[in-house]
């Protein structure tokens, strides 16, 4: 079975030559079709550049200095711009952080999925209008018609996240990159988000990649997880073996580093800065390592 | 008999909000009504969820707002109608901690100014070598380099600042201090030692705080009562141990079985509950 996605040894740097540094330091995934894979890490641990380098949207200092990523089978890096770019939003989609952000204020949000469906589809601007229709009920939105009519200052933030959610899945498309995509909401609306994308992603078979900070997140919905630090991968495999099991002292770290609803504060422990320290060390050991090696 | 700090009766906050160019603008009530009660030393949780007024509420209780009606008696004191001068010496003893450190501490100042500011304020400072060590020993306090009184808002990392923001806070040695989501944008590691961090002066100085947040794990961690408010109402209040345990209301059940626990749970997204349009839950589900 070909993997939805694969990356290899991938390693990015942010900046050119001697100040150059590096964000993601040689790593490797795999996701079958159909897997919900969470990956796991603080800020800086590279988390968003890797769903970044993977939907081709590094920002314009940072470069992919080695590794590959294959979608089903398919160089990405290599492939050229056009064939890439008729893949994203398309077989490959984004589930964005920031809903607030993340649609254009002046147009109404009918408009902006037609777009979408009219590029990549290739649909009549009524039969995009009525797929759009549907879309939004897909994702439980009442009066799908009235909504899009409606300009994105009018939704409510879950709302809003449900439009993109709905954008994302629009297409069919075989993997979808979630970044963050419930940090700004409310419990009991990220609990709803959650079940939407679980929902979705049986009934169109889609690979997810799902990028977040939060365990209690990782262990709803992710059937396997990665978390990174530093740009490398520390430790993986089934949710429920890592949750219940965890090998790298770090897992372990942030696992008693989280309130827990369920426990008094006595269970509470900080991740030890030394860890941290140590860690840090070895990412820079590293970096020392390939710096002196012959490329 | 345990002491009250700060109490409110009835308390309640409304803005005009215009509903038409020739209508009269109507009264939007965003806090209704509240009762609380806070002991001296100890800590409560405002809980609710964007646009339950915990935020407002907040502000009313440091008076940064003037309440529309109702009382808050600040150890014994009426201050809910007091004037800016009225509150002037009163400032001192209460404080707040901002959501985000990085646009509640001034860029263009040293860290050494910004958290010796409120004590130059109130005139506690005598000359330079003074003002450098009250500086160097609240970074300390908050477990900061003291070498971080020469540095700039913008050369700290998230955690760092919003310890210097809890440094600021703690600088006049308040009674009373309202701390605003300022754990939410941080990360587990950081925010687990912020957390301890706030447990330890309580203890050590009598201080007593109202955290709002949004996030219930924290609450749980950090507070001895909780009080949680929905459209404005707080609906449901007591000890943390008691409502986590066996809530009462609707609204708490619900937001506290929608908080993700890292355990896999089997059947937590299959729920049969029907998906509804966020903010018009409100009726028992």
């Amino acid at each position: 079975m070909t993997a939805a996605l694969s990356v290899q040894g991938l390693h990015v740097a942010i900046g050119q030559g001697a100040r150059s540094a590096n964000v993601l330091r040689g790593v490797s995934l795999a996701l079958e079709p159909g897997e919900v894979r969470g990956l796991v890490g603080e800020s800086g641990a590279g988390k968003s550049m890797l769903g970044r380098a993977v939907l081709g949207l590094l920002p314009a200092n940072a470069t992919i200095t080695a590794g590959k990523i294959s979608f089903e089978g398919r160089d990405l890096v290599a492939m050229p711009e056009p064939e890439r770019r008729s893949l994203l939003g398309r077989r490959i989609a984004l589930i964005p952080q920031d809903p607030m952000t993340s649609l254009n204020p002046v147009r109404r949000v009918g408009a902006q999925i037609a777009i979408l469906l009219r590029h990549h589809l290739a649909l009549s601007k009524r039969e995009a209008l009525e797929r759009a229709a549907e879309l939004l009920a897909e994702v439980a939105i009442r009066e799908p018609r009235r909504v899009l009519e409606l300009y994105p200052h009018e939704l409510s933030g879950g709302m809003r996240q449900r439009v993109l959610i709905a954008m994302a899945f629009a297409c069919d498309p075989s993997l979808v990159i979630a970044d963050e995509p419930t940090t700004a909401l409310d419990v009991t609306v990220q609990r709803q988000v959650l079940q939407l994308v679980e929902r979705l992603r049986q009934r169109h078979g889609a690979a997810v990649l799902f990028v977040t900070h939060d365990l209690g997140v990782v262990a709803k919905i992710c059937r396997t997880m990665t978390v990174l630090h530093a740009g490398r991968v520390l430790e993986e495999g089934d949710t429920a073996d890592v949750l219940a099991r965890p090998r790298h002292p770090y897992t372990r770290a942030l696992l008693a580093a989280t309130p827990r609803a369920d426990r008094p504060a006595e269970a509470l422990r900080p991740v030890p800065p030394a860890l941290i320290e140590s860690l840090w060390a070895e990412a820079r050991r590293l970096d020392r390592l390939t710096a002196m090696a012959p490329s | 008999m345990t002491e009250i700090l700060l109490r409110t009766g009835a308390l309640s906050f409304a803005y005009p909000e215009r509903v038409g160019l020739f209508r009269r603008p109507l009264l939007r009530e965003v806090v209704k009504r509240v009762d609380l009660a806070v002991p001296r030393g100890s800590v409560l949780g405002l809980v609710g969820e964007s646009g339950s007024g915990k935020t407002t509420l907040g502000r009313l209780l440091v008076r940064l707002l003037q309440p529309t009606s109702g009382g808050i008696q600040f150890d014994g004191v009426e201050i809910s109608h007091l004037d800016e001068a009225e509150m002037r010496p009163l400032r001192a003893r209460i404080q707040m901690i901002f959501q985000d450190p990085q646009s509640s501490l001034n860029p263009r100042l040293r860290l050494g100014v910004t958290l010796t500011r409120p004590l130059s304020v109130y005139g506690r400072v005598k000359g330079r070598r003074d003002r450098r060590d009250r500086a160097a020993a609240l970074l300390d306090l908050v477990g900061l380099p003291t070498g971080f009184v020469d540095r700039y808002p913008h050369e700290l990392s998230g955690g760092q600042r919003q310890r210097a923001g809890i440094a600021r806070a703690l600088a006049l040695e308040p009674d009373f201090i309202v701390a605003d989501e300022i754990v939410s944008g941080l990360d587990v590691s950081t925010q687990a030692h912020i957390l301890l961090l706030l447990r330890e002066p309580r203890a050590r100085l009598g201080l007593t705080m109202v955290f709002i947040s949004h996030d219930l794990s924290v609450v749980r961690v950090l507070c001895d009562d909780v009080a949680i408010l929905q459209a404005g109402e707080v609906v449901e209040y007591g000890p943390v141990a008691r409502i986590f345990n066996s809530p009462q209301h609707p609204y708490t059940q619900q937001l506290l079985s929608a908080i993700p626990l890292p355990d896999v749970e089997p059947g937590w997204l299959d729920d049969a509950s029907p998906i509804v349009t966020p903010y018009s839950q409100g009726s028992a589900a």
